[in-house]
């Protein structure tokens, strides 16, 4: 696919690589991030973006970091970056986070025994629905094919009617 | 208009007026829930009649009850506890109105009013149905009124006094002072609460054990006018957020929003289920099943805004005893309709049957697919409080529903073309794709132009819009094909055209909106582009294209508050185009403080300019945002009301509203 873009193909691959750090911030678009909080690096920034939009504001109802203009998430948010200026990774970032305040502060839930319902229920919902839904349609079609036949006793009363009103 | 230290006596009485007409309502609901019933059991006639007067005595109460209420806010009368609560005289005259339904109390009155409101629809409009089956109707729908008035009248009383009458009150949250805003509530409650209509015809038919063609034509137009309602007033809660919380979101998976959104998922099936009953006869079970829910999830949006459970922006701020009162309500009616749906449901003759390719199967994987949507809804929204319960703190936020629901909503939008293009029973999906074609190739064709135009951004959005774009292709294809477009001449394309009945335009511009809607929301998530920086007066700023000129901060004052109001001189290319004035204002009572965004708004995409604080250096930290084609998004459910609009209004779909007679033109005598 990408031989048909020919000329095109460079700019796509530099485009994807570049900026699939935009896609990140991208998706995490900071509503509250102040100027002075902004790091120098742009990668490192890119990255606390990317890490704050994951992490929960924890007085608020659902906010990422990035989008509450709470005092508590603006302190968050520069921890993250300071701890990235220190060359943690972003798990090694999200882990210490985790570590200092739990699970809450992660907006995506993580995949482990007591979230099993949240991941399942899509898949199961889909392949439990489907299968409900095509054995009624099935079932639907033999109750309509049982009902279609006809006894012996029946077809010799059909003759027998056909053959008088002949 | 200052508050009255000494009670007018007119005013006085209004008040209790309102409040007596609350009780009288629920006396009438109560004779409307047990004897209509009773009577549709025994066959009596004389009692199952009383179901409509009483539909109708219980509407007009609860106006009375309502507008006295409005007259307290109107006339800031702060003898009345909840005026103090919400009001404040200087509040001007339309949100004095809406602040009615603006707090807890005050928007249960409106909750009975909408609920009342289509019990006297029934009555009124309700001549063509057998009367057994709207005696039942009318006594289900009364059971769900007296619930509330009684929750109303004991634990959220908005008539109750304060004596002596406070000088003034404490005034309306700032943010919530908004036209959108204000006109967001009655739209919502028109939508869920009108579910409780398909919800008690479901009800009847489970208490009589059959169900119909003609039972899913009667439910489908107030499951549709609900529907239509209830698209508006997420679109407009969605807008307001998004102009007016100053962060430019417009959906935050805020489980208020959530709470909302699940009757939405579970009423468009519940339409589109309904439209197979009508047809088909078949489905009937499903059709049930999701209309029991709708409300169910109505009434599980009603608790959790309520209850406390939850703190949002959206929240009312309400003492945990209320919330408990609702639980028991909603165990009642869920657990009892389920029940009973368990009990009943098999004996239903089953319907026509249809293979799996074909307009039902079509529906049926419609159906499902936004069944289990609203179900993962349900799950991502419930269960932090799960958890909580037992001792676990986590979140879910929108990473998981972004994960979850999406996958879910791509097969549906492949779907959405191929259902009117599959015939009943059993349809031809390689003539289906055919048809389809062209919708395929301008679909493909934007992919490649977005890729060869855009550098930058996800590279999955060129899929999405096209995604968008194919749905709208597809809804334009099937009307084409009706019409014969391109196949027979233009004078048959446009006899064709005018002749279509109403409610097929209803479904293709339905489902053009939806296209839309999908569009925006693609082309806002993956290209919004973002300037945060610090400016002093004569800096400029270069976003998206256009270049912002700060001209300075300058104060300013409102009939309720104070601002500090910056101005931004945008123009492109050197032209100027407006300017734009971000403010922060302070309002008087209560003391807050809000954030007004500028926005420069046009089809392409929003400018959006937030004024930050105030920095040592004379300067201002300034946010602003270009969000692209962001206007799609409310413009596409506007679009989806005005689908729904049309085949609500089309007459094939009433029963009730018979066409006189026309005189034959030529009688002639048989012979």
């Amino acid at each position: 696919m990408l031989g048909l873009l020919g000329p095109l193909r460079s700019r796509l691959v530099i485009g994807l690589l570049a900026l699939s750090l935009g896609l990140l911030s991208g998706m995490g678009q900071s509503w509250a991030v102040k100027p002075d909080e902004i790091l120098k690096n742009p990668v490192l920034e890119a990255r606390a973006r990317d890490i704050s939009s994951r992490l929960r504001c924890l007085v608020c109802q659902n906010q990422s970091i990035d989008d509450s203009n709470a005092d508590l998430a603006r302190d968050l948010r520069l921890l993250v970056r300071e701890r990235l200026k220190k060359g943690d990774s972003n798990t090694e970032v999200m882990d210490f986070l985790v570590a200092r305040y739990g699970e809450f502060v992660l907006l995506k839930p993580t995949f482990s025994l007591h979230n099993l319902v949240l991941w399942l229920t899509p898949l199961i919902g889909l392949l439990g629905g489907g299968i409900l839904a095509l054995r009624y349609m099935r079932g639907v079609g033999k109750e309509q094919a049982g009902a279609a036949e006809l006894t012996a006793a029946e077809h010799e009363r059909l003759n027998r009617l056909l053959k008088d009103s002949d | 208009m200052n508050g009255q230290r000494f009670e007018e006596p007119a005013a006085a009485v209004i008040i209790e007026i309102g409040h007596f007409a609350l009780m009288l309502a629920l006396a009438v609901a109560m004779v409307q829930m047990i004897m209509p019933f009773w009577g549709a059991r025994v066959g009596d006639y004389g009692l199952m009649r009383i179901a409509e007067p009483a539909a109708l005595a219980q509407f007009g109460l609860i106006c009375i009850s309502f507008m006295a209420l409005i007259y307290a806010y109107v006339t800031s009368d702060f003898s009345v506890l909840n005026v103090f609560q919400n009001s404040h005289s200087t509040k001007p005259l339309i949100y004095r109105i809406s602040g009615v339904w603006g707090n807890h109390e005050g928007s249960m009155i409106l909750w009975v009013l909408i609920l009342a409101l289509f019990g006297a629809f029934v009555a009124l409009f309700g001549r063509s149905l057998p009367q057994r089956l709207r005696s039942d109707v009318l006594a289900v729908q009364a059971s769900i009124g007296v619930a509330f008035l009684l929750y109303i009248i004991f634990a959220s009383n908005p008539f109750l006094r304060l004596v002596p009458a406070p000088l003034d009150g404490r005034g309306l949250n700032p943010i919530l002072q908004d036209p959108a805003l204000a006109f967001h509530p009655p739209f919502l409650y028109t939508g869920y609460v009108g579910f409780s209509m398909a919800f008690s015809f479901s009800i009847a038919a489970l208490v009589e054990g059959r169900i119909d063609a003609a039972w899913a034509r009667w439910v489908r137009p107030w499951t549709l006018l609900a529907w239509m309602c209830l698209t508006l007033g997420i679109a407009m809660g969605s807008w307001w957020a998004y102009y007016e919380l100053g962060w430019g979101g417009w959906w935050f998976w805020d489980p208020v929003e959530n709470a909302s959104f699940m009757p939405w998922l579970a009423g468009t099936a519940l339409l589109h289920s309904a439209v197979v009953m009508e047809k088909r006869e078949a489905l009937k079970v499903w059709t049930l099943l999701l209309a029991i829910l709708a409300f169910s999830l109505s009434l599980m949006g009603t608790f959790l805004v309520r209850s406390g459970v939850l703190s949002s922006v959206h929240a009312f701020a309400v003492d945990p005893a209320r919330g408990t009162f609702i639980l028991a309500i909603m165990v009642i009616f869920i657990g009892g309709s389920l029940t009973l749906f368990a009990m009943r449901a098999k004996e239903l003759r089953q319907g026509g049957m249809f293979a799996p390719i074909s307009r039902e199967g079509g529906l049926v994987l419609n159906n499902l697919l936004l069944t289990v949507a609203c179900a993962t809804v349900l799950v991502g929204t419930l269960q932090p409080l799960a958890a909580e319960m037992f001792g676990l703190k986590i979140s879910v936020g929108a990473p998981y529903f972004n994960m979850t629901f999406v996958p879910l909503m791509i097969p549906l939008l492949l779907a959405i073309p191929y259902g009117p293009f599959l015939a009943w029973k059993r349809g031809d999906f390689v003539g289906a794709s055919q048809r389809l074609m062209a919708a395929a190739v301008i679909a493909l064709l934007l992919i490649v132009a977005v890729f060869a135009v855009v550098q930058h951004g996800p590279w999955l959005a060129p899929f999405g819009l096209a995604l968008g774009l194919w749905v709208i292709g597809g809804a334009v294809s099937e009307w084409a094909f009706r019409v014969r477009l391109f196949k027979a001449s233009l004078h048959e394309n446009l006899r064709r055209a005018r002749n279509l009945p109403r409610s097929v335009y209803g479904t293709t511009v339905a489902h053009c909106g939806m296209g839309v809607l999908v569009i925006g929301i693609v082309a806002t998530t993956a290209w919004r582009s973002e300037v945060v920086t610090t400016v002093k007066p004569g800096e400029s700023v270069a976003i998206a294209g256009y270049d912002m000129k700060f001209i300075g901060v300058f104060p300013g004052r409102g009939p309720n508050y104070q601002e500090q109001v910056g101005r931004f001189d945008v123009s492109k290319g050197g032209t100027k185009v407006l300017s734009l004035f971000p403010a922060k204002r302070i309002y008087d009572a209560p003391r807050q403080a809000t954030n007004e965004a500028g926005i420069y708004p046009s089809l392409t995409g929003d400018l959006y300019v937030v004024l930050g604080d105030h920095l040592k250096n004379g300067g201002y930290a300034l946010r602003a945002y270009f969000n692209p084609m962001v206007r799609f998004i409310w413009i596409g459910t506007l679009i989806m009301f005005l689908g729904g609009g049309l085949s609500l209004s089309d007459r094939r779909l009433r029963i009730g509203a018979p066409k006189p007679a026309r005189k034959p033109r030529n009688a002639v005598p048989a012979e």
